[in-house]
């Protein structure tokens, strides 16, 4: 993975800028130690790493502004970073840069029930929010695999959805204001608990624009009233057209589950060595699950598994109780640790139209094929967000190679079918050059341009999303105007 | 010097005109919000019309932006879906005689009832192509339910009311017509009184899909109304839980008949309360609780609450400064119809030089509805 060359002129300065740091900030929010700033050299894209110049760890919005403010006076680069969980190395430093992490604010700031909104500081974890207001029965629905570690900041700059987002939408559909801090150290409201904000929509930019704007340091989220209840149903098919099929059918039957979620053979049985849910011996497996009252539920499920039985499904599953959900959804909670068992793997998150996805499993697997590596599949079948998972051997020389060919074919695909490179982890480094496989240099430029507004000297995270042969002029040129400074 | 008015029938012929271009345009869809201005050239995109793409089974719908709304409501009635966004139809309104097109229900962001329940337009929009002011066909995002590539400039096209380039295709995602509408009409309530029935109606379990109140209903009284869409047995069930949960003891009414609770929310949705009188037409953007407080502090003709008092709708004499008296609250007004104040609400500091900043790049001559949004 190729990195800008750092900017010697910052790294020869390292000790300078971490005692003028020390200056703006608690003494103990400072990390500059060889051996301590290691455990910021990754997040959770492993394969790529480069320990940061320093760490921040700011405990108030000024301090954000005091910081940035200062970075961008000297022109020192800055990488945020949330939690830590990025899967698409959003949160990966250079070396000539200072990580910004918001773990420290992680304060609930208000909840107000009558008009259903929680404001929190962004680093606080995204199950947590969820944790305030459940003893209330109020729900934060978006819902990352991760959400026990993720964190709000990160949630918002990769725009995370989640199993259930099919029914409540992902972050940018939940999230109703902000408090930015540019990089130029200025702090701005943009939105707050309205239903939608005046103006440009500025929040809509800034929710998914992976720390490259500004830095969010407090969030207004939406928050739900927990449904009554929700219980799934399983389905086991003998090919996947007919689970594809299935999916289809339901969604356009007029019911709107919560979550359609869908795992071919290899990861059931990679589950099934791992979990023991006692799924069903098939091609493919559908879970779904829909939400209501008791009786609601089951006529909902009577349904689903009516349209299910035009598809000839050798087995369908009713949960009736919270052990039955519970035992269902074991297996599928698994799948990426089970899966991780067998081998290493590299996670994709490609979407398609579904109308796309018999033709698109079909081609994955002829791809595993011709690379000669495993593939598994398990997704949110309702919204068209794949994840294959390629297996591969780090240990073997030319393994990742490989691998990572593999995937960026995999997501040439999805482009090729009408989807698109990243559902939900966002571009990061990992898929940056093939941004211009979805995007035209003029539908690039216009996004750099935006960039261009909110960082002039592209100092935020500049590594990530655009490839660099497209962003290369504009930081060359933020550099010599820095340089004449 | 007389106006003229361009209808490109290709995107090439609407890219060419705005790259050659040396004064301002104004940028209609059908021109049903009447925001055009005096003196500029008009461009109308009601010539690049047609549906490219619709897969109900993805619940997915791609249009260039002339597409009047009718012809694609009447498409997706055909596979029982629908924009589920509930565009309102403002002509009534504002006087306009004009056909609504998808690309002018996109740049404005215009979003109904049901937008409490499921989001705006910019949720619904999934994909844009549209020129900018250099004269270059831009994409952004796609026609999947799911996209973090790049920045989201979708959200950011829409509701830009033509000020950052001329939407020229949208994908959206549509979703399925409910089998049953239910409405749990309540009679009588003040406006505070009203207020806290729709926040419990709204902090329930019941996934309320329109949640209004009028101090003065069509005879004349306050009335309430909560509506649930889904399965029969469970729009039945839910609006009678409703009932026992928030108006236990009030005086209330439950409708199922289509045709009437569709008019009923069709009046809401359009603003009918106001048609036919006089007056500045104000929408409000605030936190629900701030309203009743609000509204009284107003002096008004006509009020609607909907979105559970998040929007409230208002019809003041011209003399009316409704800014003014929303000092100190969060929130923004627009105004919809009438003269004497700027459109949109002044924004703060930070926030006018981003967007500033932001035209600047999308339209550096400064052709597209220039000043429009400040």
């Amino acid at each position: 993975m190729e990195l800008p060359k750092p900017d010697t002129r910052v790294i020869e300065r390292k000790a300078e800028i971490v005692s003028d740091l020390r200056n703006l900030l608690p003494a103990d929010a400072v990390i500059d130690s060889p051996h301590e700033v290691y455990a910021y050299e990754c997040d959770a894209l492993t394969a790529y790493r480069c320990p940061p110049l320093a760490v921040v760890l700011p405990e108030t919005t000024e301090q954000v502004a005091a910081i940035l403010n200062y970075c961008h006076a000297e022109s020192v680069p800055v990488v945020p970073r949330g939690a830590g969980t990025s899967l698409a190395g959003g949160a990966m430093p250079t070396e000539d840069a200072i990580i910004l992490g918001v773990a420290k604010l992680n304060a609930v700031l208000e909840t107000d029930y009558s008009n259903r909104f929680i404001r929190v500081q962004t680093g606080r974890t995204n199950l947590s929010v969820t944790g305030a207001v459940e003893q209330n029965g109020f729900f934060y629905a978006p819902d990352p695999s991760s959400q026990l570690a993720c964190a709000i900041a990160g949630n918002i700059a990769m725009n995370s959805g989640g199993a259930h987002c099919l029914k409540y939408g992902v972050t940018t559909n939940n999230l109703l204001g902000v408090t930015l801090v540019t990089m130029q150290g200025e702090v701005t409201e943009i939105g707050g608990p309205m239903m939608d904000a005046a103006g440009l929509d500025l929040l809509g930019l800034i929710c998914g624009s992976e720390g490259q704007l500004g830095i969010v340091t407090e969030a207004t989220l939406r928050i739900l009233p927990k449904p009554e209840g929700a219980r799934p149903v399983l389905m086991a098919f003998d090919d996947v057209l007919s689970a594809g099929a299935c999916v289809s059918d339901v969604i356009k039957a007029g019911i709107l589950p919560v979550a359609i979620e869908f795992m071919d053979r290899l990861c059931i049985q990679a589950c099934e060595n791992h979990a023991k849910a006692g799924y069903p011996d098939c091609e493919a497996l559908l879970i779904v699950e829909v939400e209501g009252s008791h009786a609601e539920i089951d006529a909902q499920l009577a349904r689903i598994s009516e349209i299910a039985q035009r598809h000839h499904p050798i087995e369908i599953r009713q949960s009736s109780s919270a052990e039955e959900s519970a035992k269902i959804w074991l297996g599928r909670k698994s799948a990426f640790g089970a899966m991780g068992q067998i081998n290493d793997y590299m996670c994709l998150d490609g979407t398609i139209p579904v109308s796309q996805l018999p033709k698109v499993l079909s081609r994955i697997s002829e791809i595993g094929e011709e690379y000669g590596l495993q593939v598994g599949n398990v997704f949110h079948a309702g919204d068209g967000n794949m994840h294959p998972l390629i297996l591969f051997d780090a240990n073997k020389p030319g393994d990742l190679e490989k691998c990572e060919a593999m995937g960026a074919d995999i997501l040439r695909l999805c482009v090729e079918v009408g989807g698109c490179l990243t559902g939900e982890h966002g571009v990061g480094i990992e898929k940056r050059d093939l941004m211009s496989d979805q995007y035209s240099p003029d539908d690039l430029d216009i996004q750099m341009s935006v960039k261009d507004v909110f960082d002039p000297k592209w100092l935020l995270n500049a590594a990530k999303v655009f490839p660099l042969a497209a962003s290369e002029e504009r930081r060359k040129q933020a550099l010599t105007q820095a340089k004449t400074i | 010097m007389t106006k003229a008015m361009f209808n490109p029938t290709e995107v090439t012929e609407l890219a060419e005109l705005v790259r050659t271009r040396k004064s301002p345009f104004s940028i209609i869809g059908g021109d049903t919000c009447g925001v055009t201005f005096g003196e500029n050239d008009t461009v109308s995109t009601s010539q690049l019309s047609g549906v490219a793409l619709y897969e109900p089974e993805a619940m997915t719908l791609v249009a260039k932006a002339g597409t009047p709304l009718a012809e694609i409501e009447t498409l997706l009635a055909g596979e029982n879906q629908r924009l589920a966004f509930e565009p309102p139809d403002l002509r009534g309104l504002t006087g306009q005689t004009g056909e609504p097109t998808l690309g002018g229900v996109v740049a404005t962001n215009s979003s109904g009832p049901r937008r409490v329940a499921i989001g705006a337009c910019r949720d619904a929009a999934l994909g844009v192509e549209f020129v900018d002011g250099q004269g270059r066909v831009l994409r952004n995002g796609g026609r999947v339910m799911k996209n973090v590539t790049g920045y989201d400039l979708v959200k950011l096209m829409a509701g830009s009311y033509g000020t950052l380039g001329v939407l020229t295709e949208v994908s959206l995602k549509v979703l399925p017509k409910p089998e049953c509408v239910g409405v749990l009409l309540i009679n009588g309530l003040s406006d505070t009184e009203a207020l806290s029935v729709m926040s419990a109606a709204l902090g329930s379990p019941f996934e309320l899909t329109g949640v209004a109140h009028v101090p003065t209903g069509i005879d004349g009284h306050p009335v309430t109304m909560l509506r649930i869409e889904g399965f029969e047995e469970s729009v039945r069930y839910r609006i009678e839980q409703l009932r026992q949960r928030v108006a236990p003891t009030y005086d209330t009414q439950s409708e199922f008949s289509a045709d009437r609770t569709t008019a009923g929310w069709r009046w809401v949705c359009d603003v009918e309360l106001f048609h036919n009188r006089p007056g500045n037409v104000w929408r409000i953007s605030v936190k629900p609780s701030d309203a009743p407080m609000l509204v009284s502090q107003i002096n008004t003709d006509r009020v609607l609450y909907d979105w559970g008092g998040g929007l409230v709708w208002l019809l003041t004499s011209p003399d009316e400064d409704v800014r003014d008296k929303m000092k100190g609250i969060e929130g923004h007004a627009t105004l919809v119809r009438g003269t004497g104040y700027n459109r949109f609400h002044p924004e703060n500091q930070v926030v006018a030089k981003l967007s500033q900043s932001l035209r600047q790049k999308f339209d550096p001559r400064g052709l597209l509805n220039p000043g429009l949004m400040g």
